[in-house]
């Protein structure tokens, strides 16, 4: 599920694609964390926690992300992200 | 409960009391009281300043999730410097017309992402540290996008919101490794043995995590993009704040939990700064954007402050901290004069703009070329003696090869640094080309302090023998 996020985030061209593979990325990492901690190391919750802190932290970045795009889609007036090039010499 | 506790967050508690103030003025205030947020702003940030340089009680929070120690009240002061000067700055930005009922969210929107730093710096735990990160990452892109009816700024803002969630997803991933390995997420917890390859693969992520915030350099895509769309003043604020708290916290992570394994991360950050400087340099060379040439010149500066922490002793760790403090007041005297030109200029920045800038403005250009000068490294300037105590720091554990390759970079970038020197005082003015003009008193009285802070810290030893004195080894 992590590469298959990274990949997407490569490859993808609609602003809205990246966002979802950067959830993947995210996501998987998520899991991780919760299974290593059922499996490896059941004394303590520390994966869980931070489980839960993770998933808070990455619904607001999706959140910051989808209003800083709406504000790029207002000035640019699509959410392709070929038409954000204006700076490359 | 114990509120001790509590007591050991001094700083951070100072600064959610001034964000708070800050957030009702200006919900509440009218429109004539409005006028008083910026001078408000930039005095409780003045007092909360000064508060951090009283004694405060140091020790371990919440079960070690959070760390004060004399060198984290430090690095926090040197943060508090640093913002204080961007807010000094940004007086002309804030009152232009388009920004200026927006004020209110500048202020607030920087003391959060200031407090994700001071947490940064002082986690014990890897989630601590996370936390820290996102909570100063997230709200900096909203900084990026600050221009709203700006292309170039809506632009930077998603590739920095992008990148910045790109990277933190690598580092997690590197984090759930270790946490793999370990079953424990606190620093003092995590005991390398050099052939768990779990955990050293996790560490490579992690690493590569944060060489993305750092922007070292097979991680800098991002930087010159960013840097030329956003707004000057958070330009300046990301390319010496942000950066300034990222290595601070990479230096707490490398020593704290990945003591053990010093031979493997020695050699990444061996290359890693070999390239850096390199390619940072050579990029700055071909820029003709003056925040672009910036970005990159700050990339290699990050590849400076990384042969401090390869080092590894308390002697590195001194002239990491002691480089990045005089860092702050080189480059936030450059963006100073930068964002002043750019102000007076209707929003110009290439290098061409200060052709001639000494016959209009010949303090503003004496200030710029103290800048320059200070951070290429000349003496009797505070640059000369922070690269000395770098490069004495890293020879100190035998690296004389990579010593020498960053010298022979010192004199490269002295050469793209005296471009902007020859374009200020030699080159004849072009037609469009600034006229004189003058600045207002804040930005005036933060370039004073960065001024100021370029003559004297050099020459002020007990500056640096009092961070001697609150470092500490491996």
């Amino acid at each position: 599920m992590f590469f298959v996020g990274i990949f997407g985030f490569v490859t993808r061209k609609n602003m809205i694609a990246i966002l979802i593979s950067l959830e993947l990325v995210l996501n998987a990492v998520e899991i991780n964390f919760a299974v290593f901690n059922r499996y490896l190391h059941p004394q303590h919750l520390d994966g869980m926690f931070f489980t839960l802190f993770g998933i808070a932290i990455t619904a607001a970045e999706t959140a910051v992300a989808l209003a800083i795009i709406i504000n790029a889609y207002r000035t640019v007036g699509n959410i392709d992200i070929k038409n954000l090039s204006k700076m490359k010499e | 409960m114990d509120f001790n506790n509590f007591l050991i967050m001094g700083q951070e508690i100072g600064l959610i009391a001034v964000f708070l103030i800050l957030f009702t003025f200006d919900l509440i205030a009218s429109g004539k009281a409005r006028h008083w947020l910026y001078p408000l702003a930039c005095l409780l940030f003045a007092a909360q300043t000064a508060f951090g340089f009283f004694p405060l009680p140091v020790g371990e929070a919440f079960g070690g999730l959070f760390v004060s120690s004399g060198l984290t009240v430090l690095m926090k002061n040197i943060l508090n410097i640093a913002t204080f000067i961007v807010f000094l700055q940004t007086y002309s930005w804030l009152h232009s017309k388009r920004i200026e009922h927006r004020r209110g969210e500048f202020f607030t929107i920087t003391l959060v992402t200031l407090l994700g730093m001071y947490i940064m710096v002082s986690a014990g735990n890897f989630m601590m540290l996370y936390i820290g990160m996102e909570t100063a990452s997230l709200p900096l892109a909203c900084l990026a996008a600050f221009n709203k009816y700006k292309e170039k700024s809506a632009e930077a803002g998603v590739k920095y919101i992008l990148i910045s969630a790109f990277s933190s997803g690598v580092l997690l991933f590197g984090l759930s490794f270790i946490y793999g390995s370990f079953g424990s997420l606190y620093f003092s917890d995590i005991t390398f043995t050099g052939t768990d390859t779990l955990a050293i693969l996790g560490f490579v992520f992690f690493f590569s995590g944060l060489g993305f915030k750092l922007s070292l350099v097979p991680f800098h895509l991002w930087v010159a993009d960013v840097y030329e769309g956003a707004p000057t003043n958070v330009t300046a604020y990301l390319s010496v704040v942000s950066k300034g708290a990222a290595a601070f916290a990479l230096m707490f992570a490398l020593f704290k939990a990945f003591g053990t394994i010093e031979v493997v991360w020695e050699s990444i950050l061996w290359w890693l700064s070999l390239i850096t400087i390199t390619l940072g340099n050579l990029f700055a060379l071909r820029q003709t954007d003056i925040k672009r040439f910036f970005a990159f010149s700050s990339i290699s500066q990050a590849g400076y402050i990384l042969l401090g922490i390869i080092a590894g002793n308390a002697q590195g760790m001194t002239a990491t901290v002691y480089y990045v403090l005089i860092y702050v007041f080189s480059n936030l005297a450059v963006f100073g004069v930068i964002s002043a030109v750019e102000n007076a200029s209707d929003g110009k920045t290439s290098i061409a703009a200060f052709n001639g800038l000494y016959k209009t403005n010949p303090i503003l250009s004496c200030i710029m070329m103290l800048a320059v000068f200070s951070l290429g490294g000349i003496p009797p300037f505070a640059g000369f003696f922070s690269k000395f105590f770098i490069f004495m720091a890293a020879a100190s554990e035998g690296q004389y090869l990579l010593v020498f390759i960053a010298l022979l970079n010192t004199v490269i970038s002295l050469y793209y640094y005296l471009l902007i020197v020859k374009a200020m005082f030699i080159k004849e003015r072009e037609s469009g080309a600034v006229e004189r003009f003058s600045i207002d008193n804040y930005s005036k009285a933060g370039m004073i302090i960065c001024t100021l802070g370029i003559l004297i810290i050099g020459i002020l030893s007990c500056i640096y023998q009092n961070i001697v004195g609150l470092s500490f080894g491996i």
